[in-house]
């Protein structure tokens, strides 16, 4: 895994990834994308069903799926009146925003030569982005990798503690993938700062 | 009275240095530490969304790292909310207050 750079002719940002690479990549994507659109962004409530299908703003209060808590945290920690109102103006447009990065990841890699079903041993997926693709890669990078680290309950300085699991323990494989995306992104944010 | 009617009228002096003050106190967006975020994404959203330089988006990355927290920007409520919602989709966890 050598991840992404720029290529000096055509000043794009390359990276070759395997076939299982890029499922494994397509699949955390997917997942992401069927969270943000899973739990509804507007909370059922004891309106007039009426009234409810009235309102077309966003939600006023956190998410409770605590990914999404993490990903829309709150914007005034003490006014909650202020906080409902950030929330119902910003949480549908991020959560648009973030969805679509992710697709962005799922197009590329597709276009890049990834089929619906990965059957082909030995394939390899050549992707090639431009500056705007690139940074898109990159947000969603920080957004798998904040779902991951969120599931996995991680911690300032517990890398001992992922490090001493077995390697068979679900955790420590999770806890693999989420280093591994976090390499990714480390090398596109170096190819993308140029310096 | 035709004296004091005829005066011009009195402004009261504290009326208008009061309403500036309200009107002049900023709101400020804080970037909080998180255990997942990269150094090197954190100082890459501070220069390409605020604009800063090398030298102080490296600053204001070390000192929400190492306390915890840092002010990243100054200005009126709008534009916080506006910061604050850039920092939400760079995936930052930013909150916003009236500066103290």
């Amino acid at each position: 895994m050598s991840g992404f750079h720029r290529h000096l002719r055509s000043q794009r940002i390359i990276a070759t990834f395997s076939g299982l690479e890029a499922d494994l990549l397509r699949t955390l994507a997917s997942q992401l994308v069927e969270l943000l659109r899973n739990e509804a962004a507007v909370p059922h409530d004891d309106r007039d069903p009426f009234e409810a299908l009235m309102d077309f703003s966003g939600p006023t209060s956190a998410p409770e799926d605590p990914v999404l808590a993490r990903l829309f945290p709150t914007a005034y920690p003490g006014d909650e009146e202020a906080a409902a109102e950030f929330r119902r103006f910003t949480e549908g447009g991020l959560r648009d925003g973030k969805a679509a990065t992710a697709v962005a990841i799922i197009d590329g890699l597709e276009e890049a030569g990834l089929p619906p079903e990965l059957t082909e041993d030995g394939l390899m997926i050549d992707v090639e982005l431009e500056e705007d693709q690139a940074e898109a890669w990159m947000r969603s990078f920080t957004d798998l990798r904040l779902a991951l680290a969120t599931r996995l309950g991680i911690e300032d300085g517990d890398e001992e503690y992922w490090y001493s699991l077995p390697d068979d323990d679900p955790r420590a494989q999770i806890h693999d993938i989420y280093e591994w995306v976090g390499l990714l992104q480390e090398t596109l944010v170096q190819a993308l700062s140029g310096d | 009275m035709g004296d004091v009617s005829s005066a011009p009228v009195e402004v009261e002096p504290t009326t208008i240095p009061d309403e500036i003050t309200v009107r002049a106190v900023p709101w400020v967006t804080i970037v909080w530490n998180d255990p997942v975020n990269l150094m090197s994404y954190v100082t890459y959203v501070f220069r390409k969304y605020f604009g800063y330089d090398k030298t102080k988006a490296e600053r204001l990355m070390m000192e929400v790292h190492e306390d915890g927290k840092s002010v990243v920007s100054t200005g009126s409520r709008e534009e916080m909310e506006r910061d604050v919602q850039a920092m939400h989709e760079y995936g930052l966890w930013a909150t916003m207050e009236r500066q103290e």
